[in-house]
Formats: structure tokens, sequence, C-alpha cells
């Protein structure tokens, strides 16, 4: 009997084995119940582990078409088939990872019809037609992806931007069924009120409701003093019935913020698992040629988790402002209380990500020969991105993490110094000279090798560094202006002044630069495949900490509601009704992550394996015409 | 003179820094820094170094270089004996530190901020939803600054009345019972409290003072009585004009959403 027959028997008899040990649970009760437990492991975690893997895999095949579709067109245009090859390589790992995406979105679904009935049925009541639009989204994007996918082949050529179109469509059903499922779990986190009279149906339903209270009133006199800002419940404050309109549920505090996040996210994850399966494929690789052509894919794959990397924390701020616009209480345990704790870990882990990435970069300049005039900046750039990173995870409280003699030398639970790094304002001007030290980083990558022949080339360097310095300065005095400015005024301009600095400057000097080196001359090509080992373990810890960063922003994300399914609404009652710990969160996250690249690692292995077995009998059969040949 | 190895110019900047961190920052300049802080910033630093040193591999095998002298070149067999009773010795003592009984008590497993709850009650009163309530003598700030005035000086009696013995003289947390207090009490002219909440919160946190802090991130062991007892409405509303006015910090609003 072969290995791979005796692991596939024990897998079966592994598998009969739980099915037949959780399934007397499942036969305990078929009436109706609030809540039914699963087994072993319980009800929260079986739909946190479901949901979780759902959402990474469904993240890497909404993220990696939208770059594949534009590598394609790269291609099409340049009249470069190496880039077109590579966007089908991307897609065929997207293929292989799309069936276990709706695999498990189908598990997740059962878990919470099982687990959580009477949720669901609250939440189909509201978003039923939703529901049915996403069934329809998801059949689109089905066929779309299988004709994109195996028409590829078949439609170069003249019917390459019939290809491309298909490409288009396919994301825009992908981004479609990502905003139809980001409306539930929005919903579920900021849903009872609503600024505004939002809608025509809740209008009527709430002069209903005020003449129903006072009779003298008429329709004309129930509306005066209500204004565009008037808070209007959406929920019958007794029942919690919802009152509003489907579009009311839909358009809450935070789906927007979310559906923004989440894409520019799927870019970036997408990005890094792709660079990490062409970091795997060129750390096995036997050949010159595979080691240049992952290397390509590398550096492509990790090029685009960097582009879309760096607008992630202005997003991110973004939907953390919402958060606190739709419930203070909710901000406050999401960055001063129950979760803050967790914000150090990202500022960590986005610190990991941004190291990884510019280390990546400086040794991609290793192998272009005139790179090392920029080697001498390093020092200065690594040492600037260290102490943002400090400064970014610096904890605003210590109480937790020194002794009382710590803290009775502090003077309290804060440091008078460092505790200033703990506050927004620090951590944003961090994270902009953070963000304009990677975008220097790559401007070298980009220039090394090649020397500007404009005439004005040493004019044009002269503006670009002084660009940099006004824009560092101006960022770094627009953060310690934020300190004295009340909050408002911070958030709502200060912070985005900041962010549009930052935005401005890789703006324009992306300009200058392109024109600058437009006709430059090359005194080096990048040699492929001459890249360090190091460096492409560097990609695999980048998609590591993504997939976990992503994993425990998901349960800063849902854990917000503490004890509600549906926040100020409907109660958790259930025996999981209590927030889990920091540090079980992250052994959950480990879990999860661990579990992720073990299917995705299978996924890939299994698309390997089809292509051995492919190239060997293409071997084999002309090693057959050679010896027919021969004879 | 002998140029530095490259892994001592490392060993050097990474004892520089601790010494740095721990002696200048934490001394000279400012008060001390939590160890456990400055192991996180030391932590950064060898990442930096070995981003540094390992981007190239020449650069590497140079920074290894003294490394595999040590332990293998026949010619450093002194100072291989002498890492080889070092590393033991270091682990051994890291291992003390560790486990070391002390008398110093631990540090408060506290959450930065008590979370607040979804409605703000005054005694068994509903204010109304913590989002919503605002200052009812906010508005006099811009409509009647006399009437602002004249709430603001309550504010002030009101807090050295009761609250200045605790929270001090400056309202810098500095007050004569503060030494004995653990945690010690609020510093309002800190830039991040008064910015960082609505006047809703700082209500709820007067009103119901250490009793009532929730039940999550305990213990709490606020020493903060219970205000609601004592002051009456308008009191607390007035004492919170006071802090904000005193020292220039506005307490957190909401624009428009959406």
């Amino acid at each position: 009997m072969s290995k791979k027959r005796l692991y596939l028997i024990l897998g079966c008899v592994l598998v009969a084995y739980v099915l037949l040990a959780i399934a007397p649970v499942f036969a305990q009760d078929l009436t109706e119940a609030e809540y039914r437990p699963f087994p072993k492991i319980g009800s929260r975690n079986a739909a946190w582990i479901a949901a979780q893997l759902h959402l990474l895999f469904g993240s890497f095949i909404l993220g990696v078409p939208m770059f594949a579709v534009i590598i394609e067109f790269i291609g099409w245009k340049t009249k470069d088939m190496r880039y077109d090859r590579m966007a089908q390589e991307f897609i065929k790992l997207c293929m292989g990872a799309f069936s276990t995406t709706a695999l498990l979105g189908g598990v997740l679904v059962f878990i919470l019809i099982w687990c959580y009935p009477k949720v669901m049925s609250k939440l189909s009541g509201i978003f039923g037609p939703t529901m049915i639009f996403y069934v329809i989204l998801f059949f689109g994007e089905t066929f779309t992806l299988y004709l994109y996918s195996y028409g590829w082949d078949k439609m170069q050529g003249r019917h390459k931007g019939w290809h491309l179109f298909l490409g288009v469509l396919l994301n825009v059903f992908g981004t479609a069924i990502m905003f139809v499922s980001n409306s539930w779990l929005s919903y579920q986190t900021s849903p009872a009120t609503q600024y505004g009279i939002l809608s025509e149906g809740r209008r009527k339903s709430w002069i209903e409701e005020k003449l129903a209270a006072d009779p003298s009133l008429t329709p004309e006199t129930a509306m005066e003093g209500v204004t565009s800002h008037t808070m209007v419940p959406l929920h019958n404050e007794t029942t919690g019935e919802f009152m509003g309109t489907l579009w009311d549920a839909v358009n809450n505090f935070t789906w927007m913020p979310v559906n923004i996040h989440r894409l520019v996210g799927n870019i970036a994850f997408g990005g890094s698992i792709v660079a990490a399966y062409a970091a795997f494929r060129f750390l096995v690789a036997k050949t010159k040629e595979d080691k240049a052509h992952y290397d390509w894919m590398g550096y492509t794959g990790n090029f685009i988790a960097l582009c879309g990397l760096i607008p992630l924390p202005f997003l991110g701020y973004w939907l953390g402002r919402e958060i606190y616009m739709f419930n203070n209480t909710m901000g406050i345990n999401m960055m001063g209380s129950l979760f803050s704790w967790l914000f150090i870990l990202q500022a960590v882990m986005i610190g990991v990500l941004f190291i990884g990435a510019n280390y990546y970069l400086w040794a991609g300049m290793g192998r272009i020969s005139g790179a090392e005039i920029y080697a001498r900046y390093r020092p200065y750039m690594i040492t600037i991105i260290v102490i943002c990173v400090a400064i970014w995870m610096t904890p605003r409280t210590l109480s937790k993490i020194s002794s009382a003699s710590e803290l009775s030398a502090m003077g309290g639970a804060n440091h008078p110094h460092l505790g200033l790094f703990g506050l927004m304002t620090a951590k944003n001007t961090a994270v902009n000279i953070i963000i304009l030290t990677t975008f220097l980083s790559f401007l070298f990558y980009r220039r090394s090798g090649k020397t500007p022949t404009a005439s004005w080339g040493k004019v044009g360097n002269i503006a670009i560094s002084s660009i940099f310095f006004l824009a560092t300065v101006s960022i770094v005095v627009i953060g310690i202006v934020g300190f004295t400015v009340p909050t408002d005024l911070r958030v709502n301009v200060l912070t985005p002044y900041q962010v549009l600095v930052a935005l401005a400057v890789m703006a324009v000097v992306t300009v200058v630069d392109i024109f600058m080196y437009r006709k430059a001359t090359t005194s080096g090509t990048i040699q492929w495949g001459e890249m360090t080992d190091r460096s492409q373990y560097v990609l695999i810890l980048i998609a590591i900490t993504f997939t976990s960063l992503m994993g425990l922003m998901g349960y800063a994300r849902s854990g917000l509601r503490e004890a509600w399914h549906i926040f100020g609404v409907m109660q958790d009652t259930s025996a999981d009704a209590f927030t889990p710990l920091l540090s079980e969160a992250v052994n959950m996250v480990a879990v999860i992550m661990v579990a992720f690249f073990a299917l995705v690692g299978f996924i890939f292995w299994l698309g390997l394996w089809g292509e051995k077995k492919k190239q060997a009998s293409t071997d084999a059969a002309e090693a057959a015409i050679t010896a027919e040949g021969d004879d | 003179m002998k140029r530095l190895s490259l892994f001592t110019t490392c060993l050097i900047i990474l004892v520089g820094s601790w010494l740095v961190l721990r002696f200048v920052i934490g001394g000279v300049i400012s008060v001390p820094i939590p160890g456990s802080v400055i192991a996180m910033y030391m932590g950064l630093i060898i990442i930096a170094i070995l981003v540094h040193v390992s981007v190239e591999d020449s650069l590497f095998r140079e920074f290894l270089r003294p490394v595999r002298e040590t332990l293998v070149d026949d010619r450093r067999r002194v100072r291989r004996r002498v890492v080889a009773v070092l590393i033991p010795l270091f682990l051994l003592g890291y291992t003390y530190s560790i486990i070391a009984q002390r008398a110093s008590p631990p540090g408060s497993p506290r959450d930065a901020h008590p979370s607040p709850p979804l409605e703000l009650t005054y005694k068994d009163e509903v204010i109304g939803s913590m989002q919503d309530v605002v200052n009812p003598f906010r508005h006099y700030e811009k409509d009647d600054p006399e009437a602002f005035k004249a709430h603001v000086e309550n504010g002030r009696r009101v807090y050295y009345q009761n609250c200045f013995y605790c929270h001090g003289d400056h309202l810098d947390g500095q007050g004569h019972f503060a030494p004995y207090l653990q945690p010690i009490p609020a510093n309002f002219q800190d830039p991040g409290i008064i910015p960082n909440f609505q006047e809703s919160f700082f209500f709820w946190r007067i009103a119901k003072g250490g009793p009532g802090l929730p039940a999550a991130g305990t213990p709490w062991d606020s020493a903060m009585p219970i205000w609601e007892d004592y002051l009456t409405k308008d009191e607390i509303w007035d004492v919170i004009l006071f802090l904000s006015d005193y020292t220039g910090y506005q307490p957190r609003t909401f624009g428009e959403a959406h």
C-alpha cells in the first residue's frame, strides 16, 4: 500500500471518528431554541474559526483578481508576455482557493444557523433581500472567475480586451459581495441609532409615532425642530424591533469604513500571500530561470502589498473615528480600555510589516549594480523607522507592565514624557513619517542603477530633498500642535492634514522622479534571482504577520460589541457572553493562522503536484519522440 | 588606530542605547522608565541592528566573522573560554532576576480607562445616553459669558472644597493625599486626560466615584468617593467647566457624522 493511500485512509477514519463523537450532540435538540451548543469547542469558538478562515480565504480571492487584472493590462499594453503569465499564475492560485472559500462560507452558515438560530432569524428578517442578492452575486462571481481563468489562453490576441473586461467584471462582483456581507456584520456593531432621518420610510413611521404620542400634532408640526442631525432611534426600545428601511440597516455608521478598509486590506493581504508563495517557490527552485521568475513574482507581490499597506493606517483611523462617532463608550473600550493593549500588539505587527517591507527593498537593491550609492542612507532610515515604531508601540498607560516601585518612581501610570507617545497625535505623526521613509526606500530602489540625463537633475534632487524635509517638519509640527487643540479639531482637521501632506509628497515626488529619470542611462540591470534567502523568509514573515493582524483586528471589531449580538439591540445571553481575554484571543488567532497556512499550503501543493505530473508526462512524451527519432 | 569590527560597533550601540534609556532619558532628562518599556525599546534596537547587518551578504559575513572566529579559531581560545563562562552566568543572573522573591508589590493590572455605561445617571435618575448628554451650562460660554463665568466660579468653589485634597492645587494630581493613594489621582494637566473624553464621561466618573466603576478591567482600587451623594447635579457640571477652564483643555466633542 502506498504511503499516500495509507494517509488518506487514516484521514478518513479520523474524520469519521470525529463525526461519530459529535453526532449525539446534534441529535439532542430540534425544538425552537435560542442557542445550541457546538460540541467540544463551544459555539463561539466554532463560529470564530469558521468566520476567520472564511474571511482570510475570501480576502485572498477578492484581493488577487484586483491586481491580476492590472498586471494583465500592463502585459497587454507593453506586449510583455511575462506579465500575462504572472497574472495567469495569480489567478490559478485564486482558483485553488475559491472552492475552499465557498466551502468555509457554507460551514460558517451551518454553524451560525445551528448555534445561533435566533440571531440568524433576526438578521435574515432585516437583511433577507440582500441575502438573495448575495446569492446572485456569488453565481456571477463564480462563473466570471471560471470564464476568466479557463478562457485565459483562448482569449489571447484580438479577444484580450474582452478577457480584461471579464477580469474587471469579476472584481465588480467580488467587491459587491464583500459590501453586502459587510453590511450584516457592521450592522451588528453599529445599528442602534442613525444621524438624521435617512429614508422616506423611517420619516413616515417617525411622524406616525409622534402623532400617536401626541394627538394634537399634525404631520407638519410633528416635524418641527427635526433637522438633518436629529438622532432618530431605528429600533423599538422595548422589543428591539427594527423600524427603519433596509437601506438604513445597510448604510450604518461603520459600513463604508469597513468596506474601504477591507477593500484595500484585501489588496495588501493578497499581495503578501502571493509574495510568500513566490518566496517559497524561490527557496525550493532548482534552476536559475525559476529563481529569477519567482524572485520577480515575489517582488511584484511585495510591491502590491506595500501599495495596499501604505493607506491602511489612514483607513483604519477613519473606521476608528466612525466607531467613536457611533458610540463613545465603544470608542473608549477600543482605544482606552478593554481593547487598548490589542492596539499595542497591532503597532508591533504593523512595525514588523513596515520594517520587513523596507528590508526587502534594501535587500533587493543588492541585485542591482549601481545601487551601492544609496546604502549609506540605510542606517539613518532604519533609525528613523525604528524610532517611529517605538513611538507607535509605546503604551499610554504603563500600569499593567510596571511594578509598584516603577509606578511610584514615575509618579503614576503615565510616564511624564514617554506617556505623550501614547496619545494618537504622536502615533499619527510617527506613522506618517514611517510611510514617507518607506516611500523613500522605494524611490531609491527605483533609481538604483540609473543615472538621470535631464539637465535639471541636480535641481530636481534638491527640490525632492526639500519636499521631504519640509513635509517631515510639517508633519511633526502638526503633531505637536495636536497636543494642544480640542480633540474634535485634531481628529477632523489636523490628522487629515498630516495624511494629505504625506500623500501629496508621494504624488509630487513620483511625478518629478518620473520626468527626471525618463531618459536615464542604465548602469546595471536587475539580476533577478540574485536575492538572499533571508529576504525570502522576510516575505513569508510579512504574510504571516498580515494574517495574524487580520485575525487580531477581527477579534477587536467583533469583540467591541461585548455582550451584544446586535449592539444595544439584541443581547447575547449565551454561555459565551463574555469578552475573551487578549491572551485567549491571541492563542485562537495563532491556531487560525496555522490552519490557514496549512490549508493554503495544501492547495498550492495540489497545484504544484498537478503541474509536476503534467510536466512529467510532457517530458516522457518528448523523450519517446526523441527515442523514435533515434531509431 | 585599529578600526572596530562591525560586531563590536553594534555591541557598543546596543550597550550605549541601554545606558541612554536607563540613565540619560530615564534619569537626567526625565523620571525612570519601567524595565518592560526599556526591554521593548532594546528589542527594537536589536532588530534594527540585525536588519542593517543582514541586508547585504558581505556585511553579514563581516558581522559574523568575530562570532565565527570565537567559536572555531584556535587563536581565540581565551575569548572562547570567557564567552563559555559568561553566557551561562548571564542566563543564571537573568533567571534569578525573574524568579527571585521581591519585597515590592506587583503593579496594578487595571485598564487604562474604565469603560463607561451606555446611559448616564445621577443617583437613580436617567439623564440620557452617554453619547448625547452635554453639559447644560456649556452653551453659556458663547451665549452668556457672565453666566458662564459664574458657573466656572462655582466649579472652582466646589473643587477647592472637595477635590483639591487629592487632585492638587494646580489640578495636577499632586494633592496632599496623593502620595498615599494607589492609583494616584488623575492629573488634569496631562494632555491625554480632558481632551480625550466627553463631559458626560467626567460627570459619570465624578458622580459614581471608585465604587461605580465597571466590573470589567478590575481591580480599579480607586479611592474616589461617590460624589452624587454629596454634590448636586449642577455642582458636578460646574466643576467640569472649571476643570477645562483652568487647564485650557476642551473636553471631547463630536462633529457631524456621515
